[in-house]
């Protein structure tokens, strides 16, 4: 270590930081209450875990429906084939676990007791791309790159806690099998205040703008939409298209934005390997599009531990690090 | 187990005598149409088939309540084949069942048939899961267990697995699991030919012992001759008198024989793929019958 900083350092909070700024407005536990609300509804809904309900929101479920909710024990690959099997007897099974144990630890039971019979089992992941800074144990940072390749699979991106509240219910009612990349806790409100509501397979413009187009999933749309309006005092004009389904890709939307003389960055909390920025890609390449398109992604690399706020910033996600990125694309 | 008339399982019941009779004429039956099988690939998983149609009849011909015409009827009891490439023994079981034709068993391995060499639920009627990736059988089983259970259903599930998934760490998750849970809806058969692809089992990774295994994570063990019929029946008899009253899973571990029922095959270097020349399915189905015949059946 070198000199004494000038500012005291962050520290690592627990395992599951808020990404939340300060004072934003949050809803604590979407995905819980929203699953809750859904299992009123279905009652073939259940709820299953790998001994992380506390830490998925699932924990919420299982105190409203005790004999609804399976404690699976830390065994990810169980926990999937048993999903499975309860998908079989007719129940709608939601399994929770962090995203690197559904994408790393138990693929080969998501691929072929899932996927391939094209169940209706729900995957939550928690904690994917960047959202804890335990280090790459824990950081999730290429799950839809390992998840894109999965026949039937739908990927879902939420950016906030009106996301994920539609979700939850749209997730139940479609066939085949989806994946979930978790918000939990005290999750931003964010959508709300925009003409917004989630639709499973589809992209929506929140706002247009002259200059720049914004492509964005998951968190980073709502860092996205600061960013916007931050680049307005710079005078410069972005539209945001939130596209909280990466699989199957909303391309009809997307390229209705692309298709234009403006500046069209991606905005992903993954690796720019696989996730957002190469689904966009190859949707413009397809339609023959000779564009750019400037990536602000994960870098693919192991990422580092620390805070949040410090990884964020280091790795480009921050919404400052947002506005002077498109600032220099801009020249 | 599922309440049934007669016209949802085709036979069932009469005497230990009856029972013990019935299923080895089915598992004749099943080793004829494996051997039939292979000659038409020219290949084929037929050791394991024939070490394991004991198992196959005693569960199909025996145990489990289902209709033949109607493969995915709510109430059947559910055989899971965790070990794809015994689907040339499941398969001539399904014909045995009526589930599938027997005329259609010819197809096996073929292009566009319904009977792929890896047993898939998405291609075949009756097929409950695609194994095949082994050691996830058991986990799928559990899930099935729990999900009747939940859904009041007095349906069983059966499990088959080979010593070869005991290597796989997701069966002892699924192992656990089923205990935690009080699966007395679940049972599973393991078939030890003590055989795997790179060779004997003990050479390969050492498993035993088994049986203490399974009762250390808290089943009910049971290890018996898995080519003696009658040894097999009075397993799953205590299993239904034992076994589910205690809310405990249960194990039938069955040593078995590559080949068994032809010597030709019994004898022969044991393989996981086993050979058999163009003259020889001939004489295999000859000493099968021979055998069979022999003891008077």
């Amino acid at each position: 270590m070198t000199a004494a900083p000038t500012t005291p350092r962050l520290k690592t909070s627990a395992m599951i930081a808020s990404f939340a700024d300060p004072g934003q407005k949050t809803t604590p536990a979407p995905f819980g209450h929203a699953l809750v609300k859904a299992a009123r509804e279905n009652e073939n809904i259940v709820g299953l875990t790998a001994d992380l309900g506390k830490y998925t929101d699932m924990h919420v479920f299982a105190q409203a429906f005790p004999e609804r909710f399976f404690q699976m024990g830390m065994a990810e690959q169980l926990l999937f084939g048993a999903a499975a099997g309860m998908a079989e007897t007719g129940l709608v099974p939601f399994a929770s676990t962090y995203s690197v144990f559904a994408a790393r630890r138990a693929y080969d039971f998501l691929c072929l007791d899932i996927a391939e019979p094209n169940l209706n089992v729900n995957i939550v992941g928690g904690l994917p791309g960047l959202t804890t800074g335990y280090g790459p144990s824990h950081q999730a940072t290429e799950d839809m790159a390992i998840f894109r390749g999965m026949p039937n699979l739908t990927i879902v991106d939420p950016c906030d806690s009106v996301d994920i509240e539609q979700a939850v219910p749209q997730l139940a009612a479609s066939d085949g099998p989806t994946y979930l990349r978790l918000l939990r806790g005290n999750v931003p409100t964010v959508l709300d205040e925009y003409d917004y509501s989630f639709e499973l397979g589809k992209a929506k413009v929140l706002r247009g703008g002259a200059d720049v187009v914004f492509v964005s999933s998951g968190l980073m749309t709502m860092r996205a939409l600061d960013a916007a309006k931050e680049l307005a005092r710079h005078s410069v004009d972005v539209a945001v298209v939130h596209t909280p389904t990466i699989k199957p890709f909303d391309a009809a939307t997307v390229l209705g934005e692309v298709d234009t003389d403006r500046l069209v960055i991606t905005l992903e909390n993954h690796t720019e390997v696989g996730g957002l920025f190469e689904t966009v890609a190859s949707a413009v390449v397809r339609a023959g599009l000779g564009k750019r398109i400037v990536p602000i992604a994960l870098p693919d690399a192991f990422l580092d531990a620390g805070a949040l706020p410090t990884l964020h910033e280091r790795y480009g996600l921050s919404t400052a690090r947002i506005v002077a990125r498109t600032l220099a694309e801009l020249g | 187990m599922t309440t049934t008339t007669t016209e949802q399982t085709p036979v069932r019941g009469g005497s230990f005598e009856e029972r013990r009779r019935r299923v080895e004429a089915a598992a004749y039956r099943i080793r004829h149409s494996a051997l039939n099988m292979g000659e038409v690939q020219g290949q084929g998983y037929v050791g394991q088939a024939l070490g394991a149609a004991d198992m196959f009849a005693a569960v199909y011909a025996d145990q489990l309540t289902y209709r033949p015409e109607d493969p995915h009827w709510e109430g059947r009891d559910r055989f899971l084949l965790s070990t794809g490439h015994y689907a040339i023994g499941h398969y001539a079981a399904l014909a045995e069942a009526g589930i599938i034709p027997e005329a259609e068993l010819e197809t096996y391995g073929s292009d566009d048939s319904r009977l792929p060499m890896s047993g898939m639920s998405t291609y075949t009627p009756g097929m409950e899961i695609s194994g095949g990736s082994l050691g996830h059988g058991l986990t799928i089983a559990v899930g099935m267990a729990l999900g009747l259970r939940h859904r009041n259903s007095a349906s069983r599930v059966i499990n088959f697995l080979s010593d070869g998934e005991l290597d796989e760490g997701s069966t002892w998750e699924a192992a656990m699991g089923a205990h935690h849970h009080q699966l007395g809806n679940l049972t599973a058969l393991v078939d030890i030919n003590a055989l795997q692809a790179d060779g004997r089992t003990d050479s390969v990774l050492r498993t035993e012992p088994v049986a203490d295994k399974w009762a250390a994570c808290g089943w009910h063990v049971q290890r018996v001759e898995g080519n003696d019929v009658g040894a097999l029946l009075s397993a799953f008899d205590a299993v239904a008198a034992e076994a589910g009253l205690e809310g405990r899973p249960a194990v039938i571990l069955c040593d078995t024989r590559i080949g068994r029922g032809v010597p030709l095959l019994e004898t022969r270097e044991k393989a996981h793929f086993m050979r058999i020349e163009e003259h020889e399915w001939q004489i295999c189905r000859e000493q099968l019958t021979n055998g069979y015949e022999g003891e008077g059946k």
